[in-house]
């Protein structure tokens, strides 16, 4: 299970994420078509970034699934696409609030 | 999630940027990030790293290196006497002060470790080996002393969770253009000069530090800096306009401005007003919020000032509103045996959000079983879910039964041309429980009886709202952030 607050990084790519919102359920989180791995967690074997899933994810982007209530929130760029249950995640969408601090 | 995540992201991002800077003093986000840890070996050991000084770099780094050694900072108020001081600091432990000139060397009498701020800043930036940002957001992150206006005050415990929520929810990584730059003259013991640093750092926009709030010395720094970004409290406000309105030409204007946000006590509408005719091309915000919920949970953006500068009615009427709460925050208003009440009626503002921490050091936590935090505001939303806030719950004024919102009379008062600051407080009275008392301070020169500020009151306000006693002052007990101390006022008319 995932819990806010969790480290995590890509098998394939210098991708590294923070895990803003949980889900609930068991989910599988992928970055460049292999698992992501939990913080320290050394990658198994060979995996290779697939990247005919899409772009990787940029610095300081949330993506989320606003079904599952899952959001990562990217603190190291990399090239691997996140997946989750091998869908897509999408990047948020970007709500600008006036500047108040 | 861990405050210090926010900076490692930012020296990852533009890392090269300047991210603070005091004076001709400047640190990169990369340069903060090493200091961070380099001020955090000073720290190993203690149980909590307290701030006794004004805004300058000792600041950011005293904060991140507190998080890198996983002990809470203290930012506390270094106007305070010693005694005050050394009641603030007793319940940390065995806390490690950083503090400026006399401060340092009074507490140090006292048997506090004391660091001057200066060789603690400068032993910080000569760095250590970074270490991987912690993980833990659950730790308090910051202890910071509520101002006390109706209360003794006392700490808001505020996690590393809370305030990276805050940070995420409501600004985007990166988002600042290459140009932005921020003033912040708000003090570093205060919840805006915190959310100020976190919200600029992580938005990439350089942190230009006033040490003190002068006026002046405040529109020299915008000028001399370019500064495109900056955040007042009313009475900064008030003075700013002063310094302009009594300019000529090129200097009655600050053209790099963009953007000046306001908040931390109500602003008086001809203070505003003042403002939004000085400096037209200003986009204006005002923010409402409270340090036990990591700063702001309402906006009033530019384009409700716009709309109102233009003349439409409703949007003149809410620049009295504390705007519209943040989609990542809650509102609910409730009466006082505690049902949620409709819009349009008044009640308790009671908040719910991530960012909401509502705990208090060595007490039991007010917020109820669903997590809403009783903010012991009194206010009411409109239909479209704008925010109106009266004033705190405290200071109601309960007249024969009737509860009247000291706000509502000194909005009206303020609008006399003679008068400059009121307040209206409820005194002890036989027959009525309370009877309104308003204190007067009148513009230089002006010439105004008791009977004429009733009268003027009259023309707005119904009788039971209309001061019943009117006195003069030369002026009020304000604190550094612009609140009016009403405990004060109260206890001088009672002793009077």
């Amino acid at each position: 299970m995932l819990r806010p607050g969790q480290k995590l990084h890509s098998a394939v790519c210098d991708a590294q994420l923070v895990v803003v919102r949980a889900p609930a359920t068991e989910v599988e989180v992928g970055c460049g078509g292999s698992p992501l791995l939990d913080d320290g967690q050394p990658p198994a074997g060979d995996a290779a970034l697939d990247a005919s899933l899409g772009d990787g994810p940029l610095l300081g982007k949330r993506y989320a699934d606003e079904e599952l209530g899952l959001e990562l929130l990217c603190t190291r760029p990399g090239q691997g696409a996140l997946t989750v249950d091998g869908r897509l995640l999408l990047v948020k969408g970007a709500k600008p609030l006036p500047s108040s601090d | 999630m861990n405050l210090l995540l926010l900076l490692d992201m930012a020296a990852a991002g533009r890392g090269d940027d300047v991210a603070v800077q005091a004076g001709d003093d400047r640190l990169t986000a990369a340069e903060l990030l090493a200091a961070a840890w380099g001020g955090a070996e000073l720290v190993a050991g203690a149980s909590a790293l307290a701030y006794v000084g004004t805004n300058g770099l000792a600041f950011p780094v005293g904060l991140f290196a507190a998080a890198a050694a996983g002990v809470p900072f203290v930012p506390l108020n270094y106007r305070l006497s010693d005694d005050q001081l050394h009641d603030m600091l007793t319940p940390l432990g065995d806390v490690l002060v950083v503090a400026e000139g006399a401060a340092a060397d009074a507490l140090a009498a006292r048997g506090y470790r004391v660091l001057d701020a200066g060789a603690f800043v400068a032993t910080a930036r000569k760095g250590a080996e970074l270490d991987d940002v912690p993980v833990d957001g659950e730790g308090p992150a910051v202890l910071l002393y509520t101002s006390g206006t109706t209360a003794a005050p006392k700490a808001a415990v505020l996690r590393h969770r809370h305030l990276t929520a805050y940070v995420i929810g409501t600004v985007e990584f990166g988002g600042a253009a290459d140009d932005e730059a921020v003033l912040v003259s708000v003090p570093p013991y205060h919840v805006a000069g915190l959310a100020n640093l976190l919200s600029n750092l992580y938005l990439g926009r350089r942190i230009v530090y006033l040490p003190q709030f002068d006026a002046a010395a405040w529109v020299d720094a915008v000028r001399r800096e370019a500064i495109t970004h900056a955040m007042v409290v009313p009475t900064m406000l008030a003075r700013i306009g002063d310094v302009l309105a009594g300019a000529e030409g090129d200097e009655r204007s600050l053209p790099s401005l963009r953007a000046l946000s306001y908040g931390g006590a109500r602003t008086p509408a001809p203070v505003l007003q003042r403002i939004m005719v000085l400096l037209p091309a200003v986009a204006l915000t005002n923010a409402y919020g409270l340090t036990e919920t990591s700063s702001t949970i309402a906006v009033l953006g530019p384009d409700d000032h716009r709309a109102a500068q233009e003349g439409d009615p409703v949007a003149a009427a809410r620049l009295a509103s504390a705007g519209k709460v943040l989609p990542t925050v809650e509102v609910q208003v409730r009466d006082e045996a505690g049902g949620s009440l409709p819009p349009g009626e008044p009640g308790e503002v009671w908040v719910r959000g991530e960012q909401v921490s509502g705990e208090y050091a060595g007490r039991e936590a007010p917020l109820d079983a669903e997590g809403w935090f009783p903010t012991r505001d009194r206010g009411w939303v409109d239909a479209d879910g704008y925010l109106f806030i009266e004033g705190r719950s405290d200071d109601t004024i309960i007249r024969g039964g009737e509860n009247i919102a000291p706000a509502e009379i000194e909005e009206v008062l303020l609008e006399h041309p003679d008068i400059e600051q009121c307040a209206v407080v409820g005194v002890p009275d036989d027959e009525w429980g309370q009877r309104i008392a308003a204190v007067v301070v009148l513009r230089a020169g002006a010439d105004l009886d008791a009977a004429a500020v009733q009268g003027f009151a009259r023309r707005s306000l119904r009788g039971s709202k209309t001061p019943e006693v009117v006195s003069f002052a030369a002026s009020l007990p304000y604190t550094e952030t612009g609140k009016l101390l009403r405990r004060v006022v109260q206890s001088e008319l009672s002793q009077t």
